[in-house]
């Protein structure tokens, strides 16, 4: 761990300020992702900003009919939040889905949104990396690359992102409010994570001097058909091969509006609004499921290690989409899939 | 003869120490002005160091010293001195020796600071230049590249003799099957990290903590290798967080520690990083090839089991793979081979059960495929073949109760309701399969030392130079010396893990409780022996007439049973003697007629159920029963846990375990406990059940004991293998068994 | 920081003072800013039972309760938690008065090697506090994050389904 400045900070403004004045500051919260990152000397800021002490903790209702969630908000505290439970249920589940009670505890919503993508060789400073030092090369295509991509990667970069929060963030659409030097502002979630192409080095679409406030959900929620499965190496505490959020709406026995997304496959949590369209308006049977997970999948690519990862998909997302379907969600206690 | 505490179930009396946090582990003891090192790990894995920097490094205040093998002070230069005791064939591996680079994440540098946090910023500041050399890690490329080791290591019987002619009858045979399985690489991984921490004290003499399962094979290594009195070298180590192997020969780290406190004349801690604790010390990765012949009616008629594992380029790392098979089944014609690839990796090391886990899992999975093959029940077909004697040498056992193991398993698991037909069990989506398979291990018993001393109170304590690795020896310790000498369980004090104590061997080999046991044992009796010399020949002793036959020692009396006017109190003898204290070593090694006269083994029948998610390739284990005969059980309680800390172990060698080795980079890259997946709670069911089966055998160890800290991995892998083919009627013979392989 | 109104807000490297509650006393370190909590508390301040099993977040064995909530000690600064309570394994019982769960690990033989222990026990402890466990399933997933490589798990759970009982028929 190289050494550093540490200051707190009291309000969002002057954090902002001090992330503006020094390009290799960074603002630390739950630090579970980015200590570990700078124990592996993979994070080198000079700058660190505490922002644990901005009013940023809160989970309310919007003027809109959705909730917003503090950037603070600790992944336990939303997970376990009565309304998120209640009315974003596949939100819930995906966080506790991911990591350990302990991590939740520590870890924040803004937090989870920027942690890095996981990949052996980005945290091993003793291998080439394109994402740590652009051009140095990407051993993991013809290497280690079990829990990498299958969508979305380029010829620089595999990686995928290891969050479980932000697959059901993506396919609840959620917007994600920032703050700049110049003021606020929002980002789609689907715009929000980057795909490799030729920056592998940047994860996401947020500036450098942009501090993440808040997550805003809108008010369709999903609450009566979704399921977030997540498959992996073991039963628990371990980052997903793959992992399904779906969630359904219905008109009699038809899928009116369906939203499909999927963790460990790609860079970035991969939502695909074709393959939910293929949904839409069709019955919720096994066939529907099928199409729609081949749509999803037309253009995965798997390397030595991973390509399983593109059948084990398919077959994930028709039992996520007939879990979601049949009302009885994944429970992320029993081990037992449904 | 009623027992108190042998043979029941006692907590142990370390637990208070454990539960608190109060257990100080080795990198934990204070020690005042301490430094602390931090190590450099190189990034390749094979060449030649052409630069090393340490000017920035050595710039950051609070640095102490950077050391390399340019500066590194003198050593010993002949093999001999750096092989420790149980140090395979060859050149042992000697840090910061020269420019040369053997493995990836070899040690390069030592950052020695005033504070670890300085250490650490520091080490990531010294620059390493290598010339790279072309490196081979991959076994599988290199097998035809396979040896027979030259030079056979101490204590690793080599294959047995061929029996018959084995390709001939196979050849012959009316069945068969010819099987390959292959093991990943697999570390160790105990929650305790290597450490080191030396005190450095005046006129040279060293106080060394370290995390070992071996403090006077460290002690010797350390005198050895840096020309040092033992009487200046004591190695301490009460608390191991856990080693399972892989603290059985001295790791670098206490080199490392050990050669910056005497150039510094400083206190000196290293500490490994995680990353660091995967660039030593693993289970080999082998391929092993498994040929069986047999009749209609399931006896075999020949068996060949061929294994290659791999080694370092600079030992010979060996350990008893194929010799199982032989051991178990009576084949007629039979042929073993085994054979070493040299690779660019450290050298392996012995992980629970080393050998066994491998071998049996390639047996004991190729009998299952010939029941199939057969269409006979696993267990008959294990039944058909059970042997009274060591097949490989034809010798009788000291005892073998496996069929017993085979009926009380079989009868608790509910073996007789199993369908035998694979995809045949179903509950809901899940396939539900049960699978079944034999394990052995050896039954040693070594030469060991122990003293103890009675002191008024009474209070006893015992002491040997032996480890506490977690398998519980403090406990069956207190346990032997409190029933030896009727005392209370807290009167007696245990002393362990520190060189100065009487001589030990290593504590490993599952042979810990039966060798130190019998020589804490003999110690007591020692004192017991002098005790009622004492109580006899008291004025008007009560016991003046009596023989040491006839008495009992209980309730801290020496005492005629059914007559408790006759007794006197350890305490009255003790003073009436004058004398403060009794004190008595013993030695005890095996009979060495019986060596040779009798294989000694433990044995058990372990039955699985797995659930399979067939769909998505989830398997998860729901049920084991491990039905255990290894002799006298001392303590029911760490006994079990033994067994059952071994079955975990086993469903993860099944299902999760495996270093991924990039062979472009010839380094492994899941060095973390994020990525080489072990169980977690979520993995393990709650029904694991251990039987013990009662094994009355005087012959193996003076005590009946025969250990149980490997038995419960060996067999393991292969029930659920088994299991997982009879819910899905698929073979994976490539562990571990993940999603991918199930699809 | 822009202001030097507060010395918290101003950034520096320095060694400074950070005053921890630590099992019902106050403590006052002197670090820098990166000494990680789990560094403070087993370097600075001698607390040894919090153990460092991989300093990565990925085994558990450096479990806290900060605030009473547990944590990975690890995985955070010691100086983010100026004026936070602290709870250790050693705050949780001592030899001599153990916690019925530190009790419990011991009568369910619940360890062996006993490196991960006090991250299992104030891990345990802190789920006992959060209340969502009510079956052995439950214990088990939200347990998932401390390893425990002896394999002592089953015995684990019957200990806290113990201490769970016996801490909702407490008077």
């Amino acid at each position: 761990m190289n050494r550093f400045e540490y200051a707190r900070a009291s309000d969002v403004a002057e954090a902002v300020r001090a992330r503006a004045a020094d390009a290799s500051a960074r603002f630390i919260a739950g630090g579970t992702n980015l200590i570990d990152l700078m124990k592996e000397n993979v994070a080198r800021p000079t700058r660190l900003i505490d922002i644990n002490h901005l009013p940023l903790r809160g989970i309310e209702d919007t003027d809109a009919g959705g909730v917003r969630i503090g950037a603070l908000a600790t992944n336990t505290a939303v997970a376990y939040d009565a309304r998120i439970e209640a009315r974003y249920p596949l939100l819930s589940s995906a966080i506790l889905a991911g990591a350990s009670p302990q991590l939740r505890n520590a870890a924040t919503t803004g937090g989870n949104l920027l942690q890095r993508t996981r990949c052996y060789y980005f945290y091993d400073t003793g291998t080439p990396c394109n994402k740590r030092e652009p051009g140095t090369g990407c051993p993991a295509i013809a290497g280690v690359n079990r829990i990498h991509a299958i969508l979305g990667a380029s010829e620089n970069c595999i990686a995928t992102h290891p969050s479980d929060m932000c697959v059901a963030l993506a396919a609840l659409a959620a917007t994600v409010r920032v703050t700049g030097p110049s003021g606020e502002r929002e980002i789609a979630f689907a715009d929000f994570h980057r795909l490799p192409g030729d920056t592998p080095e940047r994860d996401t679409n947020l500036g450098e001097d942009e501090l993440i406030t808040a997550i805003d959900l809108p008010p369709e929620g999903f609450a009566s058909n979704y399921s977030y499965l997540k498959l992996r190496d073991r039963l628990s505490y371990a980052f997903a091969l793959v992992s399904v959020a779906a969630a359904l709406t219905f008109d009699g026995d038809t899928i009116r509006e369906a939203r499909l997304a999927l963790g460990g496959v790609a860079h970035k949590p991969w939502r695909d609004t074709a393959a939910e369209a293929a949904l839409a308006g069709k019955p919720a049977n096994r066939a529907t499921f099928e199409t729609a997970a081949a749509a999803l999948l037309a253009d995965a690519r798997g390397y030595s290690g991973n390509a399983f990862k593109i059948e084990l998909a398919r077959r994930a997302i028709v039992r996520a989409l007939s879990q979601a379907a049949a009302g009885t969600p994944q429970v992320q206690t029993d081990k037992r899939v449904r | 003869m009623s027992m108190t505490y042998l043979g029941k179930a006692v907590s142990r009396v370390d637990g208070p120490a454990k539960v608190t946090g109060a257990a100080r582990y080795a990198g934990e003891f204070p020690v005042p002005e301490l430094t602390y090192g931090v190590v450099v790990s190189s990034t390749i894995a094979r060449g030649k160091i052409t630069r090393i920097d340490s000017a920035a490094a050595l710039g950051v205040p609070g640095v102490v010293q950077v050391f390399t093998h340019e500066n590194r002070p003198h050593t010993a230069y002949l093999n001999r001195s750096w092989r420790d005791e149980v140090a395979p064939p060859g050149a042992p591996f000697r840090p910061l020796y020269d420019a040369e680079i053997h493995f990836s994440a070899q040690p390069v540098a030592l950052v020695v600071a005033e504070d670890f946090e300085t250490a650490r910023y520091a080490a990531s500041l010294v620059r390493v230049e290598y010339e790279q050399g072309p490196h081979t890690t991959d076994l599988e490329r290199e097998r035809g590249t396979a040896y027979v080791p030259p030079k056979k290591r101490n204590g690793i019987a080599p294959p047995p003799d061929p029996r018959g002619n084995a390709v001939e009858a196979l050849a012959a045979a009316p069945r068969k099957i010819a099987r390959q399985y292959v093991s990943p690489f697999e570390h160790h991984n105990p929650m305790e990290p290597f450490a080191t921490t030396v005190l450095w004290q005046d006129a040279g003499r060293l106080t060394v903590f370290d995390k070992t399962q071996g403090v006077q094979n460290v002690q010797s290594y350390i005198t050895s290798v840096f020309g040092l009195k033992a009487a200046n070298v004591q190695v301490i180590s009460p608390f191991v967080g856990g080693a399972f192997g892989s603290g059985l020969r001295p790791q670098y780290q206490v080199f490392l520690a050990v050669m910056a406190a005497t150039e510094l004349e400083r206190s000196v801690r290293v500490t490994l990083t995680r990353q660091q604790m995967f660039s030593f010390s693993y289970r080999p990765n082998t391929i092993q090839a498994i040929s069986l012949g047999a009749r209609p009616d399931g006896k075999l008629l020949a068996l060949t089991h061929e294994a290659i594992g791999n080694t370092s380029q600079h030992e010979d790392y060996q350990e008893t793979v194929v010799n199982w098979s032989g051991l178990l089944y009576g084949a007629e014609n039979a042929s073993f081979i085994y054979k070493l690839v040299k690779t660019d990796w450290a050298s392996p090391a012995d992980m629970r059960a080393p050998g066994a886990t491998l071998g049996v899992f390639a047996i004991e999975t190729a009998i299952d495929e010939l029941a199939y093959e057969l269409s006979l029940d696993p267990l008959a077909l294990r039944l058909a073949n059970y042997t009274e004697r060591d097949e490989n040498d034809g010798k009788p056992f000291t005892s073998k109760e496996l069929r017993a193991c085979y009926q009380q398993g079989a009868e608790r698991f509910g073996w007789s309701k199993r369908n035998p037909a694979p995809r045949s069990m179903t509950e809901g989506r899940e396939l539900i399969g049960w699978g079944m398979a034999t394990g052995a291990w050896e039954a040693l018993h070594m030469k060991a030392a122990a003293r103890a001393t009675l002191r008024a109170g009474p209070m006893l304590e015992v002491a040997s130079a032996t480890a506490d690795i977690g398998t519980g020896t403090y406990t069956i310790m207190a346990q032997i010396a409190a029933e030896t000498l009727g005392v209370p369980i807290e009167a007696v004090s245990v002393k362990l893990g520190d060189s100065s104590l009487p001589k030990s061997p290593i504590e490993g080999g599952s042979w810990t409780a039966a060798s130190i046991g019998a020589a804490v044992q003999a110690a007591c009796e020692t004192v017991r022996g002098k005790l009622f010399k004492l109580a006899r020949g008291l004025e008007n002793s009560p016991l003046a007439n009596a023989d040491i036959e006839h008495v009992e020692f209980a309730d801290g009396t020496i005492r005629l049973p059914g007559d408790p006017s006759r007794s006197v109190p350890i305490d009255r003898a003790l003073a009436a003697a004058g004398t403060e204290a009794l004190e008595a070593e013993e030695t005890v090694g095996p009979g060495l007629i019986s060596s040779r006269r009798f294989s000694r083994n433990t044995h058990s029948a372990v039955f699985a159920e797995v659930r399979v998610d067939e769909e998505l390739g989830i398997a998860r284990v729901t049920r084991v029963v491990n039905a255990v005969a290894a002799g006298r059980i001392l303590n029911l309680k760490t006994g079990g846990s033994q067994v059952m800390g071994g079955v975990v172990m086993g469903i993860g060698m099944a299902l999760h375990e495996e270093t991924m080795p990039d062979h472009a980079l010839g380094r492994f890259m899941n060095h973390n406990l994020a990525e080489y997946h072990i169980p977690v709670h979520a993995d393990i069911p709650a029904a694991i059940e251990v039987i013990f089966v009662e094994e009355h055998d005087p012959e193996v160890s003076p005590l009946g004991v025969k250990g149980l800290g490997e038995i419960g991995i060996v067999g393991t892998a292969a029930a659920i293998g088994n299991a997982i083919y009879h819910a899905t009627g698929k073979r994976v013979r490539d562990l571990p068994i993940t999603i991918d392989k199930l699809l | 920081m822009g202001t030097e109104a507060s010395a918290a807000g101003v950034f520096s490297a320095a060694v400074r003072p950070v005053t921890l509650s630590v099992n019902g006393a106050d403590r006052e370190l002197r670090i820098a800013p990166w000494t990680t909590l789990l560094d403070g508390l087993r370097e600075y301040l001698g607390l040894t039972g919090t153990k460092k099993g991989c300093d990565h977040g990925q085994c558990g064995a450096c479990t806290v309760l900060v605030d009473g909530v547990r944590i990975n000690s690890c995985l955070t600064l010691a100086v983010m938690h100026e004026g936070a309570t602290i709870r250790t394994i050693e705050g949780i019982g001592a030899e001599g008065a153990l916690h019925p769960l530190q009790q419990a690990f011991i009568d369910h033989d619940a360890f062996q090697c006993g490196y991960c222990t006090p991250g299992q026990i104030c891990s345990a402890t802190g789920l006992i506090a959060e209340g969502r466990a009510r079956t052995p399933e439950e214990i088990r997933e939200l347990m998932s994050g401390n390893l425990c490589r002896c394999g002592a798990y089953p015995n684990i759970v019957a200990a806290i389904e113990h201490a769970m009982r016996v801490a909702e028929t407490a008077p």
